[in-house]
């Protein structure tokens, strides 16, 4: 990059349904939390940019970038304030627009949140709302939902290797136990295979405890140029790369229904960003939003051959105290999804753990990745971090 | 949805009209008025598809979006028309009798309903061939 980027201060509400709780409140608690973690002033903030997927619908208000710099005090500063949306990518996106602003030399210091509110419409209208994620022309149209979606790459992962429901059920037991270490995590309790493939069928072959929920939520991330960045912190956080992938909106376009493209892409770029190999990382928070999208995920982001996800995830390997650590905050499976958060959220995680401030769910490692997916596969961000 | 934005399509949901290009001989369903093959040197008409196919790749609905769920619960699939592109819809069949590499034909069927507006949709269907 042409100039390197570090995390001086993070911040994130617990994740959960907060009827007590409104969309402004949320992201405010956050946005300070991180910006008193950088022990930054106003007057230093050059930028802020705000991932939100559908404020608009699930909570009737669009402007989100005025209504956040406003009630977080900056109105009378007239600090540029900016929104992105890529789906449930959305937070990735931001963290990257605000990595690129700083590393362009535009700004220094830069805000970089998420927030959604999902629980304000009932669980059938948030449905919908997400739906509007796939092409609502051909996709949800003809009946399509979210889960429906990517049920139709599992089903296909089984019919080309294998894969059994019970591999699938795995993942979402281990985030589980993960978040069972996470005070801020919504689901904080121990799943078994056999609840998970007990729970209501929502879209066959995935169940309801194969689906991450809907959640309200909100993360923030501080950044400053990688040189100055320990005027603000001891402990800075280093991005190493930044990279973002595209590819058809509709599931059924891709090249191969089983492989998220747009993964494999933003993932080859990022490594060649940062000089790595797969190898290379230690740790990795993934896009788990049913519990197929992580067993696609470690496969196309090159840790494991295609596949063999299910197979590895049974087998321990990416348990918190395997080889390859993965949703270390147990994901979005069970710490939750505020759809525009997510992105931000893992890497405030990534964060936690670089700087060894992660408690019990603490792994070993130097090297971390957050992988952000909006819709079945429409976009995809990765970022790689280092202490 | 409104009766405009559902009407402008209504040759392709009922009738399988996609396109065609004629530069490199791609066929394009949902159709595109743009040629990701040759972008600005393709040359986009119209094409009629015949409809049948084979399933991809398919679950069974069973909580559903607004609109859908008096269907429930109800196969949905990836389905690949003979001539290449693939697209997703339902197929009328039971939900046990679907299965990858199924041969399917086109039916005319009620797609959904929109509560508030009490429009009813049409569209194109499957049925095993
Ligand atoms: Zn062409």
């Amino acid at each position: 990059m042409a100039r390197d980027v570090a995390i001086i201060g993070i911040g994130c509400t617990p994740f959960g349904e907060f009827w007590d709780r409104s969309f402004r409140d949320i992201f405010v608690e956050a946005g300070v939390a991180a910006i008193e973690d950088a022990g930054v002033q106003g007057e230093e903030i050059d930028e802020l940019f705000v991932g939100n997927m559908s404020a608009g619908r699930f909570v009737e208000q669009e402007h989100i970038s005025s209504l956040i710099a406003d009630y977080a005090g900056l109105a009378s500063l007239h600090t540029p304030s900016t929104r992105v949306e890529a789906a449930c990518a959305s937070g990735g996106l931001a963290l990257r627009m605000g990595v690129l602003a700083i590393a362009s030399g535009h700004a220094d210091i830069v805000v970089t949140a998420g927030v959604e509110k999902m629980t304000d419409v009932s669980a059938q209208a948030a449905t919908d709302m997400l739906t509007a994620a796939a092409d609502r022309e051909w996709e949800g149209f003809a009946g399509a939902t979210f889960p429906g979606l990517y049920a139709m790459i599992a089903r296909r992962h089984i019919h080309e290797y294998g894969t059994t429901s019970e591999q699938l059920a795995s993942v979402a037991v281990k985030n589980h136990h993960n978040a069972t270490m996470n005070p801020k995590a919504q689901y904080r309790n121990e799943l078994t295979v056999e609840a998970v493939l007990r729970s209501t069928m929502i879209a066959d072959p995935l169940h309801i405890l194969d689906c991450s929920p809907l959640t309200d939520g909100s993360a923030t991330v501080v950044l400053a140029p990688a040189e100055t960045a320990r005027k603000y912190t001891d402990t800075p956080i280093y991005i190493k790369a930044s990279a973002q992938a595209s590819d058809t909106i509709s599931l059924h376009d891709r090249a191969d229904i089983t492989t998220l493209d747009a993964t494999v892409s933003a993932a080859s770029r990022a490594y060649a960003m940062a000089g790595m190999t797969p190898a290379d990382i230690d740790f990795v928070e993934v896009h788990d939003c049913f519990t197929i999208a992580e067993i696609c995920a470690i496969e196309d982001l090159g840790f494991f051959e295609k596949g063999t996800g299910g197979k590895v995830t049974e087998e321990g390997i990416t348990a918190i105290d395997g080889d390859l650590p993965v949703n270390p905050s147990g994901g979005l499976k069970a710490c939750g999804h505020p759809v525009g958060a997510t992105g931000i959220k893992q890497v405030v995680e990534i964060a936690q753990q670089l700087r060894g401030e992660a408690g019990k769910r603490q792994v070993t490692g130097e090297v971390g990745m957050a992988h952000n997916v909006g819709g079945s596969g429409g976009t995809a961000v990765v970022h790689i971090l280092t202490r | 949805m409104s009766v405009p934005r559902f009407w402008r399509h209504i040759s392709s949901r009922y009738n399988l009209i996609g396109t065609r290009c004629n530069t490199c001989g791609e066929y394009y369903f949902p159709p595109r008025t743009m040629c990701p093959n040759c972008r600005r040197d393709g040359s986009i008409e119209e094409y009629q598809f015949k409809g049948y196919g084979e399933v991809v790749t398919y679950t069974i609905i069973h909580t559903a979006s607004e609109g859908f769920d008096m269907q429930t619960p109800y196969p949905l699939a990836i389905i690949q028309l003979d001539e290449d592109p693939r697209m997703t819809g339902q197929v009328v069949c039971d939900n046990d009798e679907i299965a990858i590499g199924m041969r399917v034909k086109p039916i005319f069927r009620k797609l959904g309903e929109d509560g508030a507006a009490g429009i009813i949709y049409y569209g194109t269907k499957f049925i095993p061939a």
